[in-house]
This record gives C-alpha cells, structure tokens and sequence, in this order.
C-alpha cells in the first residue's frame, strides 16, 4: 500500500513537471530540453534551503518557505537560461537549452558543499501525498487561469504563427521570457517536493534522458493539452512500474516493452493521446447523450 | 623557463593529436546525424545506438576470430541494414506526422536499442579484443599511437568517399536535391523514399565505423556507450551548422580538440560543460553554427 501512495506522489511530481514544461512546449511553442536542469536547480535549492538554514519552524512550513526559495531560485535560472536562448528557433533552442541543462547538473556535480557526485544526503522527509497534490492543483489552476488571461492568449499566439503575433503588437519575447521563467519555476518546486520524497538527491538521477522523459509525458498527452499532460505524466511514471506485477520475464524486459508501446502509440496517435484539446468530462458525457438519443 | 615551455608545447600537441582523435570519432557520428536532418530535418536520436550496434558487431566478429580489416566493413554493414530496417519500420509511417512526434519515435527507437542490448548481451562493459598490437611513436617527447593513425586513416578515407558519393555520382546528386525540395525532386522521377533509405544506411554505416573504432581506442564496449557521444556528436553537427556535411566534420573537431584542452590544462570535471559551452556561444554569436548561413525570414 505504502508503494502505491509513493507511487501517487511520483506521479503527483511529474504532473507538475509536465505541466511546466508544456506551459513552455506546448502551450508558447518553444522547444526546451533542459526542464531537468530546472528540476535539479530547485531540488538542491530546497534541500540545501531545509538542510543548511534549518529553520524552527514546523516542518510543513519550512516545506513551503522550501518550495517557495526553490521557485524563485529556478525562476532566476529560467531566466538567466531563456534571455539569451530565446532568441533561438526551434531545434537550434532545443539543443541550446539541453546544454544549459547539462552544464547546471555538471555544477552541482562539482559543488562540494551539496555532496558533488557523491549524493546530497539527509534531507528530512517532508513532503507527503497531500503537500505535493496541493502543488499539483496550484500548478494546473494558475496555468489554466494563465491561458484564459490576455497573456495566455499572447504566449498562444507566439506558437501559433510567431510573425503574424509580432505583427499584432504583442511584444514576444516578453511573453516567450515570461512562459519560460513561469515554467521554470513551477519545475523547481517539483524539484523541491521531490528532494523531500526522496531524502537523497544524486547529480545523476538529472541528466538529459530525463528532461526527454518529461517532454514525452507532455507528447504523449498532447502537445498544448493540460489534461493530455496530466495523464501522460501519471501513464509514463505507473507504466514502468506496473509492469513489475506481469511475472519476472516482463519484469526483466518492462524497459524494452516500455520503448515499443511509446513507439506504438506515437505510431498509432502522432498528436498525443488528447491532441491539443482539453479533456473535459461534462462534454464527454453530454457527448455521450446525444449519441444515444 | 625555457624547458617548462618545451614541456608546454609537448603537452599541447599530445592533447591536440588526442583531440583529434576523439573529434574524428565525433565527426564520424555527427556526419549521419547531419545527412539524415538534412534530408528529412529528423534529429535521429537513435542513431547513437547505430554506433553502439556497430561497436557490438565488431566486437562479435573479431572475437570469433575475423581480422579487423574484414570486421570494419562488417560492422559498417550490420549497423547500415540495421537502420535501413529501423526506418523502414519506424520513421516511414511517421514522417509526414510532424517533427515532434517522428523525433518522439527516434527517442522510443534510442531507449528500445539501450534497453534491447542490456537485456540481451549484459550491462557490463565488455573488453574490446586487441585486434592490432598498440605501438607508440615517438617524437621527442610526443607520443602517438598506431590505433590514432589508424583512426584518423579511416576517417579520412571515409570522408573522401562521402565527398565523392554526395559531390560526384548520380545518388549524390540525388541525395543533394531530395534535401533541397523533396517534392521537386518526386516530380523529377527520383524515387525519394529509396534515397532517403539510402542516406540512413550511409549514416548508420559511418557511425558503425566509429564504434568499431573507439572500441579499438578505448578497448570497452557496452549497452549504454551510445548515448553521450550520439549527444556530443549532435552538438558537433549544430556547432558547424546542422545539415551541412563539412560542418559536421568541423564541429566534430572543434568539440574534439576543445574538450581534450580542457582535460589537459584544467579540470577534467568540467570537461562535458565545456563542450555545451562552446556550443551556446557559437549559437548566440551565429545561431545557424559555424558554417550555417542565416535565412531571412519571410511572410
């Protein structure tokens, strides 16, 4: 049972993430692959911000002046990371931001104070399912109202046609800017909350490979749908583990199996599960109604 | 004074023969990445794995006793087919479905390769037999290698034939009109999916040639070796301006060359930050890389 919930709260950590990266992906149309380095900038940020200062404080509270310290502190490196990479199209930015991703986990790697290579250890366990569903809600509602907003409408409208919006007036890489950094941040708390699930965090558990898991929640789900990342995010953490519970072949292969069904369903759905649409469960079901009557 | 310069100029040169060394490698790799993106405008993430897969066959062949000579052809062979297959089946059917979910699909292709051969062969490093007795020249106090001469030998011969197939024949000039205007070229009686096939195989082949030869290098092979020079490799094609063959060959190395300088007169540690580094100033100073001209953009 105790796995079941670490594994809700697993996935609780990728929503946020995928979320965020979609914000930046999907939604603004720009293509980051180096959301881990944002991940791993909030979670040493909150695990150094709990562990160093230790405040006297109950522990919740120092959870949340964690999570708060590590969305600022992410915001910072979004924002360090998007000025000068977002002056960059498409694939040239992808491989920009997976640099600045790599070279922020060679960082921490080489800060001693944070453990280097060897791990940063004793973190006190902090976060539970609650805290981090909390932060999921938190992130969902403020992306979604963001998208309802007049700014929402202008970091559409940069994905949809980057020219004709600059045409409109919409001043674009102020909002291309504010997406990232908005993105970046909610990625740093998913960090903290995840450092404090964990109680261990390794430069290695950072790389690349995971910034390309993160987008392949949000591709899996619909590039642009905030349920479509929802529901990647929770498919891609249980898929792995669900395939532990099919015997001990498809245990040893899940990995392998895992790779063919994402190859299968990008072959069978290209737009994602939910293509660019949100999922919406009155329609579904007024849908539903209609098709009976 | 005098002498700790002499030393200076040695230890420069070593680090720039081992730079090149590794850049060749890196140049080998990017060349398949930058032809596949040049034609299709795919980042075939999983054609590091080819590298892996190529490394792997020469591993098996000279083992079981084939001389290097054959094996190289061999693997170039093994990884070549073996990508014409992955496309086939894979990067067809998606193709026209975006550039999102083809690169998706080349990222699924990646792990499944990784995952594939830990369960099949063994995560753990396996020794790369001694195919040919390392000998060392010396020149004062610079060292090389015979496996470097071999390595840059290869190379070189490998890139003259690209220059040759791509500049020279009538697949080349296919290959060069097929990325200009894919549908131009159908129009003009090329048969594009064939080339496309083609510029795979020619890829995959080159980086199986690298595989085999830096596991003659490093004499290790295993699973996951692909996936940071595939990653390396791609940031050599951006850096001399993806989809441009001699670009990659530069980028390939430039990061060689930068990377073996920072191990050399600073810290070994930040040596992967340095070759991204690299990267981010050449793209903020000309964002198209080294070679790349910069379009204009029209409505």
């Amino acid at each position: 049972m105790d796995y079941f919930i670490f594994l809700a709260q697993l996935s609780g950590i990728f929503i946020i993430l995928a979320v965020s990266l979609n914000l930046i992906n999907g939604i603004c149309g720009q293509f980051s692959l180096g959301h881990a380095g944002f991940w791993a900038v909030g979670a040493y940020t909150g695990a150094a911000f709990t562990v160093f200062l230790n405040l006297p404080v109950p522990g919740f509270v120092n959870l949340l002046l964690s999570c708060g310290a590590s969305f600022i502190a992410a915001s910072i490196a979004g924002l360090i990371i998007g000025v000068p990479c977002l002056r960059l199209r498409g694939d040239y930015l992808a491989i920009a931001t997976l640099g600045f991703g790599e070279i922020i986990r060679i960082i921490i790697m080489n800060m001693e104070s944070v453990g280097g290579p060897r791990g940063f250890t004793g973190i006190p366990k902090l976060a539970n399912i609650g805290w981090v569903y909390l932060w999921v809600a938190i992130t969902v509602i403020f992306v979604a109202n963001l998208l309802r907003g007049s700014h929402g409408r202008a970091i559409i409208s940069i994905r949809e046609d980057e020219i004709a919006a600059e045409s409109m007036g919409i001043y674009t890489f102020k909002y291309k800017t504010l997406a990232f950094v908005i993105g970046a941040g909610f990625a740093g708390v998913a960090g903290t909350l995840y450092a404090h699930t964990q109680e261990f965090l390794a430069p290695t558990g950072f790389t690349f490979m995971w910034s390309v898991i993160i987008l392949l929640m949000v591709i899996l789900g619909g590039l642009g749908s905030i349920t479509g990342s929802i529901v990647g995010a929770i498919i891609l953490t249980v898929l792995p583990e669900l395939l532990r519970f099919f015997g001990q072949t498809v245990s040893e292969w899940r990995m392998v199996i895992y790779s063919l069904l994402l190859i299968c369903l990008m072959l069978a759905r290209p737009g994602g599960i939910f293509g660019k649409h949100e999922f919406n469960i009155l329609k579904f079901l007024r849908l539903d109604k209609k098709e009976n009557a | 004074m005098d002498e700790n310069l002499a030393y200076f100029f040695y230890d420069l040169v070593t680090y720039l023969l081992n730079g090149l060394t590794q850049g060749s490698i890196y140049a080998l790799i990017a060349l398949g990445y930058t032809m596949v993106y040049g034609i299709i405008k795919l980042i075939n993430f999983a054609h590091g794995e080819f590298y892996m897969i190529g490394a792997f066959i020469g591993f098996f062949a000279i083992t079981s006793g084939v001389p290097f000579l054959v094996a190289l052809p061999l693997a170039m062979l093994g990884a070549g087919l073996l990508a014409v297959i992955v496309e086939k089946i894979v990067y067809r059917p998606i193709r026209d479905a975006g550039r999102i979910p083809a690169l998706i699909t080349a990222l699924g292709t990646s792990l499944f390769f990784q995952y594939f051969g830990q369960q099949t062969i063994g995560a753990d490093p396996k020794a790369f037999p001694q195919a040919i007795a390392v000998k060392t020249y010396q020149f004062g106090e610079i060292y090389i290698s015979n496996i470097q001469l071999i390595i840059f030998g290869s190379t070189i011969i490998l890139m003259c034939f690209l220059w040759w197939l791509v500049g020279y024949t009538k697949t080349g000039k296919a290959m060069r009109a097929t990325s200009f205007d894919k549908n131009a070229a159908e129009l003009m009686g090329i048969n594009t999916d064939k080339i496309i096939s083609f510029t795979f195989f020619v890829g995959a082949a080159f980086a199986g040639a690298a595989g085999v030869l830096v596991g003659l290098y490093y004499n290790t092979v295993e699973p996951m070796m692909g996936l940071i020079p595939g990653l390396k490799a791609f940031v050599a094609a951006v850096l001399g301006g993806i989809g441009i063959i001699p670009g990659a060959v530069l980028g390939g190395l430039v990061l060689g060359v930068a990377e073996n300088l920072v191990v050399g007169f600073w810290v070994s540690t930040y040596r992967d930050a340095i070759a991204f580094g690299i990267l981010i100033v050449i793209l903020l100073f000309k964002p198209a890389g080294i070679l790349g001209t910069n379009r204009k953009e029209k409505v």
